[in-house]
C-alpha cells in the first residue's frame, strides 16, 4: 500500500478534511484577532486621546488610521538588540512565550454557537492555566535582560500574578458551580437557558473579583507594576526593543481580548445578545469584546498605579475573601434552589 | 554594605540601582542611587551637578543688568520668579525702589509664574504616580498661561521681562482683560484636576503618610515654600517679608498639618487658588503711572532711536554695556522672594564696580534634594518618586 493509498482512503480522508478546517479555523481567528490587536493600539491612542482633551494620531492616514501599520513596520525593521550580558536563550524564549501563552488560549473560546477552535472539556482550566503561563515569558524576560530595573519588573510580575491568579480562579468558581461543567461553549449554554440570558447577575461578585484580577493579569492601569514607567522605566521590557519588543506590546494586548473574552463567555451569555442579529452570528461577542476593551482604557485614563505592598494586600485581604465568599454564597443558593 | 547569610547559607546583599541622571521620573538629570532591600530604599544617595553652568561665577564677570537673563535658566519653569527676585536684590543693593505701576506688573507676573510652575509641579507629580489624565489637563491651562506670558514680553519660557527699577514694558489693557478672564475661569480647572485625583483611593493610599517630616525637622533641613508649609510652619517670604506689593492685596498661606505627600500637594494645590485670586486683585487696584524709576536710566539701556542720534545716549549706552552701572556702593545684600519651588535669595557682594564681586544664589530646590534620603529611606521604591515629586525640585536651579 503506497502513500497515497493511504491518504485517499475514506477514513483519513476524513480526518485530513477535519485538519483542514481546523487550521483554517484557527487562520481565520489568529487573523482576525491580530487584526483587532492592531486597531487595539490605535482605538486606545484615539479614546485615551480624547478623554485627555488631545486627539491622538492624526497624520498617518486619514485620522491616523495607518498609524498601527506604520508602527509595526517601524519596529519589525529595528535592530534587535540584545544586551551582552543577556541570557541569551531565554532572553530570545521569553516574548514567544508571552505571546504563545496569550494565542493558545483563544483556542477554547466559542465565538459563536458551534465555532470553537477545541472544543475540549476542561476549557476554563485551559485558559487559567495559559493565563498563568504567560506571567513566566514576564518572569524570564525580567531575569535574562540582566539589568536591575528588568529584575525588579520580572520580580513584581511573579508576586502579582501569584496573588491575583487566585482571585481569578476563585471568582470563576461560581461560574462553574452554576454551569456544572468547564467546557466553554457548554457555560455559554448553560447562560442561555438561565432567565437573564446571563451568570452576571447572580455572580455579579464574582464578575467584579474576575475583572479586577484581569486588570492585573494583563498588567493594566492602576496594576501596571511590572512596567511602571515612572519607577522601573519600563519595568520587563526595558532591554527588548524592535520585533522582540512588539511581541511583549501584542502579548499584552492579546492578554486583554483573552481576559475580555473569558468575561463574555463566563459573565456575560456569550454570543447571545438581547435580541438577534441576523446573519453575524459573532456580533455579540465583538460588540460585548469592545465594550469591556473600552472599559480598560477608560480605567487607565482615570487612576494613578497601586503601590507594590497596596497591591498585594488588596488581592489578598479583599480580593481572595470576596471571591471564597462568592462560591459560599453560589453554593447556599444552589442547594436552597433560589438560583 | 549589609551583606547577610541567610539560615539556608544563602547570601543575601542590597541591590544597588542607580536612578537617574536619565531616568523619566527624576525631573531633569537629578541621580539617586539606592540601595534596595527587596523593594524597600535602604539608602539613598542623591547626586547634584550635571546640570551646572556656573551661573554664580557667570554673574560675576557681567554687569549688574546683563546678569538678568542668567537667571531666566536657575529654574526654567518659573524665569519670571527668577528675575524678579534678582531685581529685587539689586534695588535693594542700590537704594532704589520701582514705581508703584511696576510693582503691580512684577507681583502680576510673578504669581502668573507661580501657576505656570505649580501647574507643572502637578502634572508631573501625578503622572510619576501612575495619573495620566491630569497631566494633559494641566498642560492645557500651561499652554494659556505661556500665551499670555508672549503677549505680555514675547517670549514664552525665558522672559527676562523686569528690569532694574521697574519692568522693561508696559502692560496693555488687553493684556489685563485676558489675564482677568484667565484668572476668574483657572479656579475651576483646578478643581478640575482636584476631581480627578484629590479623592481618589489609590492617590490617597500612595500620599498620605509618605515622606512625613515633622515642623521642626523641616525648619533645621532648611525647607521653604510649600515643602515645609505642608509641615504646619507658616512661613511665606511674601508675608514674613513682603516685597512688591505682596502688603496691599489679601491671600491666605495654605498651612498643612502631617507634613506627608499629601499635604504638601494640597499646600500646593490651594496655592494656585490663592495666586489667581492676587492677580485678580492685582488687576483690580493697578495704578497709572511710570514703569521705570527716575534713577533706573543709570541701569536700563537708552532707546535705541536716542543712541543712534544722540552723543550723552551714545556714551551712556557703551559705558553701561561695558563696565555696567557706575553708582555701585560698596556693600552686600542679601534679598529674598518666594518663587514656586521656596525661598529664593540673592546674596550680592558688590565691590563698587559694575559688576557683582560675588553673586550666590541660593536656590530652594537644592536644599529640598538633600532632604530626599530623609524622606526616603525606610520607604518602597515607588514613594521615592513621589517624594521626588512632592519636594518639586527643579534640576537647572539645584545645579545654577
Amino acid at each position: 500500500m503506497n502513500f497515497l493509498e493511504i491518504i485517499f482512503r475514506p477514513a483519513s480522508f476524513d480526518v485530513i478534511v477535519q485538519l483542514a478546517i481546523m487550521v483554517l479555523k484557527v487562520v481565520v481567528v489568529v487573523g482576525v484577532i491580530m487584526l483587532h490587536v492592531t486597531y487595539a493600539t490605535y482605538f486606545e491612542r484615539k479614546s485615551i486621546g480624547h478623554m485627555q482633551v488631545r486627539l491622538g494620531p492624526m497624520r498617518t492616514g486619514p485620522h491616523g488610521l495607518l498609524q498601527p501599520i506604520a508602527d509595526f513596520v517601524k519596529l519589525f525593521f529595528k535592530e534587535d538588540i540584545i544586551p551582552a550580558a543577556a541570557d541569551k536563550p531565554i532572553f530570545y524564549m521569553a516574548p514567544v512565550i508571552s505571546i504563545f501563552a496569550g494565542m493558545s488560549s483563544l483556542a477554547v473560546i466559542p465565538f459563536f454557537n458551534g465555532f470553537v477552535i477545541a472544543n475540549i472539556n476542561i476549557g476554563l482550566l485551559f485558559v487559567l492555566a495559559m493565563s498563568s503561563l504567560g506571567a513566566y515569558g514576564i518572569v524570564m524576560a525580567g531575569w535574562s535582560s540582566n539589568s536591575k530595573y528588568s529584575f525588579l519588573g520580572g520580580l513584581r510580575s511573579s508576586a502579582q500574578v501569584i496573588s491575583y491568579e487566585i482571585a481569578l480562579g476563585l471568582s470563576l468558581v461560581g461560574v462553574m458551580m452554576m454551569a456544572g461543567s468547564l467546557n466553554m461553549t457548554e457555560i455559554v449554554k448553560a447562560q442561555l437557558a438561565y432567565p437573564t440570558g446571563m451568570f452576571l447577575f447572580p455572580q455579579i461578585l464574582g464578575f467584579f473579583v474576575f475583572m479586577v484580577a484581569a486588570f492585573a493579569e494583563t498588567n493594566r492601569t492602576p496594576f501596571d507594576l511590572p512596567e511602571a514607567e515612572s519607577e522601573l522605566v519600563a519595568g520587563y521590557f526595558v532591554e527588548y526593543s524592535g520585533m522582540r519588543f512588539a511581541l511583549f506590546y501584542v502579548a499584552e494586548y492579546i492578554g486583554m481580548i483573552v481576559m475580555s473574552l473569558i468575561a463574555i463567555t463566563c459573565f456575560l451569555g456569550g454570543w447571545d445578545g438581547p435580541f438577534q442579529i441576523p446573519y453575524v452570528p459573532f456580533a455579540w461577542v465583538f460588540i460585548k469584546l469592545y465594550i469591556l476593551i473600552f472599559l480598560f482604557y477608560w480605567i487607565r485614563a482615570t487612576v494613578p498605579r497601586f503601590r507594590y505592598d497596596h497591591l498585594m494586600s488588596f488581592g489578598w485581604k479583599i480580593l481572595i475573601p470576596l471571591a471564597l465568599f462568592n462560591v459560599v454564597l453560589t453554593g447556599l443558593l444552589k442547594t436552597l434552589n433560589v438560583i | 554594605m549589609g551583606e547577610a547569610v541567610g539560615e539556608k547559607g544563602f547570601q543575601t546583599k542590597e541591590l544597588t540601582v542607580s536612578m537617574g541622571p536619565q531616568h523619566p521620573a527624576t525631573h531633569g538629570v537629578l541621580k539617586l542611587v539606592l540601595d534596595l532591600d527587596g523593594e524597600t530604599v535602604v539608602k539613598c544617595t542623591p547626586y547634584v551637578g550635571y546640570l551646572h553652568r556656573g551661573v554664580e561665577k557667570l554673574g560675576e564677570n557681567r554687569t549688574y543688568f546683563s546678569a538678568l537673563p542668567l537667571t531666566d535658566r536657575l529654574d526654567y519653569i518659573s524665569s519670571m520668579s527668577n528675575n524678579v527676585g534678582y531685581v529685587n536684590a539689586v534695588e535693594t543693593l542700590f537704594g532704589i525702589e520701582a514705581p508703584e505701576r511696576a510693582k503691580y506688573i512684577r507681583t502680576i507676573c510673578a504669581e502668573m509664574s507661580r501657576i505656570s510652575s505649580h501647574i507643572i509641579w502637578v502634572a508631573t507629580h501625578a503622572l510619576d504616580i501612575g495619573a495620566m489624565t491630569v497631566f494633559l489637563y494641566s498642560f492645557r491651562e500651561r499652554e494659556w498661561i505661556l500665551d499670555l506670558f508672549e503677549m505680555l514680553t514675547g517670549a514664552r519660557l525665558t522672559v527676562s521681562y523686569p528690569r532694574i527699577g521697574g519692568v522693561r514694558n508696559d502692560v496693555s489693557q488687553e493684556f489685563l482683560d485676558s489675564l482677568y478672564k484667565f484668572v476668574l475661569e483657572f479656579p475651576g480647572r483646578v478643581d478640575e484636576y482636584e476631581t480627578l485625583i484629590d479623592q481618589n483611593r489609590i492617590w490617597l493610599q500612595r500620599t498620605k503618610g509618605i515622606g512625613i517630616i515633622s515642623a521642626e525637622e523641616a525648619v533645621n533641613w532648611g525647607l521653604t515654600g510649600a515643602t515645609l508649609r505642608g509641615s504646619g510652619v507658616n512661613y511665606d517670604v511674601r508675608k514674613a517679608n513682603p516685597y512688591d506689593v505682596y502688603d496691599k492685596v489679601q491671600f491666605d498661606v495654605p498651612l498643612g498639618k502631617a507634613g506627608d505627600v499629601y499635604d504638601r500637594y494640597r499646600c500646593r494645590m490651594e496655592e494656585l487658588r490663592q495666586s489667581a485670586r492676587i492677580i485678580k486683585q492685582c488687576i483690580e487696584q493697578i495704578p497709572a503711572g511710570p514703569i521705570l524709576a527716575p534713577e533706573a536710566h543709570k541701569f536700563v539701556l537708552p532707546p535705541k532711536e536716542n543712541v543712534l542720534k544722540s552723543m550723552e545716549a551714545l556714551i551712556h549706552h557703551f559705558i553701561l554695556i561695558t563696565k555696567g552701572p557706575l553708582t555701585a556702593p560698596v556693600g552686600e545684600v542679601y534679598s529674598a522672594t518666594e518663587v514656586p519651588k521656596g525661598e529664593l535669595g540673592f546674596y550680592i557682594v558688590s565691590d563698587g564696580s559694575g559688576k557683582p564681586y560675588r553673586m550666590r544664589v541660593r536656590a530652594p530646590s537644592f536644599v529640598h534634594a538633600s532632604v530626599l534620603p530623609r524622606l526616603s529611606e525606610g520607604h518602597l521604591l515607588a514613594d521615592v518618586i513621589a517624594n521626588i515629586g512632592t519636594i518639586d525640585i527643579v534640576l537647572g536651579e539645584c545645579d545654577r
